[in-house]
């Protein structure tokens, strides 16, 4: 029971120090702004603050179109995070999703349109997947680092679909993809009615569902179980029998369909967005992995901290009104994140000030009972527990 | 013969900066520190590097300029590195939280600090810094047009960077302890070694030269800084791996890939390659994709320090 006791101090603790870290960013933010222009400094923090609540329901809208792609690349992250791959390729993955789903979405006319969008979604789900596969398939039967591999696809993916737009879907004039047909476009389902903003779909509740899908495979299945277990140790799981090749592959291609499906759901969504032929690498790869970190690769996190995310950067949109620039929410974002490397500190912290009551309480009951060994072993418990979390993050 | 030179002196544009900063990232990953924010710290040192170029052009030109700007990019890329170095060895923190941090703060802070002090976000300088041709040793016939022709004082300090760099950590005792950090910082310790300060040096020299990276690649292919470096500190990380942690190989491989990027970015002036019916984009891939065969062939035994990214822990078992 005590045990218990302590398990939800310990999420209470790491909720505290990531709330300690937003706070410190914010603080940051806030003297960033001081030193650029005192007179609109406040205000414009203020408008940070509201971020998407600034505008009403329109704001929120705005806010989940953001939301949704970061959301996707950093369940991409978080999830190869948890199955000990890091993930830096989420960028190729999301372009060739993108690209597939427009693909998709201008030329297979043939498709029943009731079904139009979901087919393209299909698509850019098997293409990230695919692109995905590459490190994976490297990294468990050639044993190449997945970074150095996932980084070369980002590249090739990019160029690849940059040659492949201009050979299929190309709009000469403005040098880009040419827009989707009508019904490859996500349907609203009513939501952009609810939100007053055009460009809310059910891309939402898709990103929803496979928060939740993620969530059960990593948390309650054998599979996610074995994903894990390599993660934390190859070795081990080998002589447990778990085929550990299968896993890396496996967890690379479901990381790589997630970003692709990030990437579809992004320029599917009827909201003006297309892909330019330019050479830069999707920023919203790399995004994933700020958003994967600060929701500590928890797919709940990574769900809430991609809003928290999107959110300060409508504010930072906005606070253009008072002459500042956007970026100083990437400062922000980058302090809270950099913050977050504070958490063992902060929790060591935390657990002296409220694990004291409990240490009194357990104090007591070690005069009424008269084994003490059980209590130390108990201590040794937690001890193991905050490095196991050390870990995880 | 002088397309042989052409490709020659346009592979030291790419190599040259992928080298300091891969050569970097070993000081660091050596140690036992897992270094990805690579990228933003030559976006600083380039934004230092660039920024005191823009100050200072009225009052002095030319070499000493350069070599005055390569100090401060050095100095600005360590003073950054110190972020990461405190929270990866005092604070014991996963190293990739603090890197993913630096490399999101850098291009923010520099397009936030150049707008705030002259209105636009690149910072312009006069190139005053081409060298036409060595005295001397530009004569010598073949390598004095591949060395010392159409160059940058930046090519020399590269290259000096990385014969000390191989002295240093295979010659010296503190190379030594730094490589024991990096492989068994426990048994590193018992024999009376700091770790931990050892660490911070390792990170601390992966940001001077990561700085002074930043400020190579900006100089020689531009005349303004735009708070980036086209994600060249991932590709250094890429060389750093490719290379197998040692310095000759990550010599060998910032040169494989230079050349590689050369034939993509120059290909047009390369007659026998003009002619061919291929498209422009497929050039660019090439330097990848060759990246990925080679490295299929070559990672079946990695050699990556054994304690990287793990935070040493005292106390730990």
């Amino acid at each position: 029971m005590k045990r218990n006791k302590l398990l939800q101090v310990e999420g209470f603790t790491s909720f505290l120090s990531s709330l300690m870290a937003i706070a410190v960013g914010l603080i940051v933010g806030l003297i960033i702004l001081f030193i650029s222009n005192s007179k609109d400094a406040i205000p414009a923090f203020v408008t940070i603050l509201k971020g998407g609540f600034e505008d009403g329901a329109r704001g929120l809208g705005q806010v989940i179109y953001f939301a949704i792609p970061i959301i996707m690349t950093g369940l991409s992250v978080g999830f190869a995070f948890k199955t000990g791959l890091f993930n830096i390729g989420a960028s190729g993955q999301f372009t060739c999703g993108a690209f597939v789903a427009i693909y998709i979405g201008v030329k297979w006319s043939f498709v029943p349109s009731e079904i139009h969008w979901l087919v393209a979604l299909i698509g850019a789900m098997l293409a990230g997947a695919l692109w995905g596969s590459g490190p994976g398939l490297l990294k468990a039967f050639f044993n190449v680092n997945e970074v150095i591999t996932s980084i070369m696809m980002n590249y090739i993916g990019m160029y690849l679909v940059n040659m492949t737009i201009v050979k299929t879907v190309y709009d000469s004039l403005k040098n880009q993809t040419k827009p989707v047909l009508k019904s490859a476009v996500l349907p609203k389902a009513g939501l952009d009615k609810l939100f007053n903003a055009s460009n809310v779909n059910i891309g939402i509740i898709i990103v929803i569902l496979a928060v939740a899908i993620i969530y059960i495979i990593l948390q309650k299945t054998t599979f996610g179980y074995e994903l894990k277990a390599c993660g934390s140790n190859k070795d081990a799981s080998r002589y447990a029998g778990i085929n550990e090749k299968r896993s890396i592959i496996l967890s690379m291609v479901i990381a790589g369909a997630l970003s692709g499906l990030g990437g579809g759901l992004l320029y599917l969504s009827g909201s003006g967005k297309y892909i330019h032929v330019l050479d830069v690498l999707a920023s919203e790869g790399f995004s994933g992995i700020s958003v994967a970190l600060l929701g500590m690769s928890h797919p709940i996190g990574i769900f809430l901290s991609g809003l928290f995310i999107a959110h300060l950067k409508v504010g930072g949109f906005n606070i253009q009104l008072y002459n500042f620039v956007p970026e100083v929410i990437d400062i922000i974002v980058s302090v809270i994140i950099y913050c977050g490397a504070f958490a063992l500190l902060f929790k060591e912290i935390m657990n002296k000030i409220i694990r004291q009551p409990i240490e009194e309480i357990a104090a007591e009951s070690r005069d009424v009972k008269t084994n003490t060994t059980a209590d130390n072993i108990d201590e040794i418990d937690t001890k193991e527990n905050n490095t196991e979390h050390r870990e995880e993050l | 013969m002088s397309t042989v030179y052409f490709i020659a002196q346009q592979t030291m544009y790419f190599a040259i900066p992928l080298l300091i900063v891969a050569l970097g990232g070993m000081f660091s990953e050596r140690s036992g520190i897992v270094n990805i924010a690579l990228e933003g710290i030559m976006v600083i040192g380039a934004f230092a590097g660039i920024g005191f170029i823009n100050i200072f052009q009225k009052a002095m030109s030319g070499q000493i300029l350069l070599l005055l700007a390569v100090l401060v990019a050095g100095a600005a890329g360590a003073l950054f590195s110190l972020f990461h170095a405190f929270a990866s060895v005092n604070l014991k923190a996963d190293q990739t939280i603090s890197g993913t941090a630096l490399n999101m703060f850098a291009p923010a802070f520099a397009v936030f600090t150049a707008r705030m002090i002259q209105g636009v976000q690149q910072v312009q300088f006069r190139d005053t810094f081409y060298i036409n041709k060595v005295p001397f040793l530009g004569d010598i016939p073949v390598l004095g047009p591949i060395l010392f022709r159409n160059s940058y004082i930046t090519t020399y300090i590269g290259l000096a960077i990385a014969l000390i760099s191989y002295f240093v950590i295979n010659h010296t005792r503190f190379g030594l302890r730094l490589r024991a950090c990096g492989e068994h910082p426990q048994a590193a310790d018992s024999v009376g070694i700091n770790v931990y300060g050892i660490r911070y040096a390792g990170v601390i020299i992966s940001g001077i030269l990561a700085g002074i990276g930043g400020l190579t690649f900006v100089v020689p292919t531009s005349t303004n800084f735009n708070a980036t470096v086209a994600g060249y500190g991932f590709l250094a990380i890429a060389v750093l791996i490719f290379g197998q942690w040692r310095t000759k190989k990550i010599f060998v491989a910032a040169f494989f890939f230079g050349i590689m990027k050369t034939f993509a970015s120059a290909y047009s002036g390369i007659p026998f390659l003009k002619g061919l019916p291929i498209s422009n984009e497929v050039y660019k891939m090439i330097p990848y994709i060759a990246t990925l065969i080679v490295l299929t062939f070559s990672s079946k035994n990695s050699q990556a320090p054994k304690a990287e990214g793990i935070p040493y822990d005292k106390g730990s078992r």
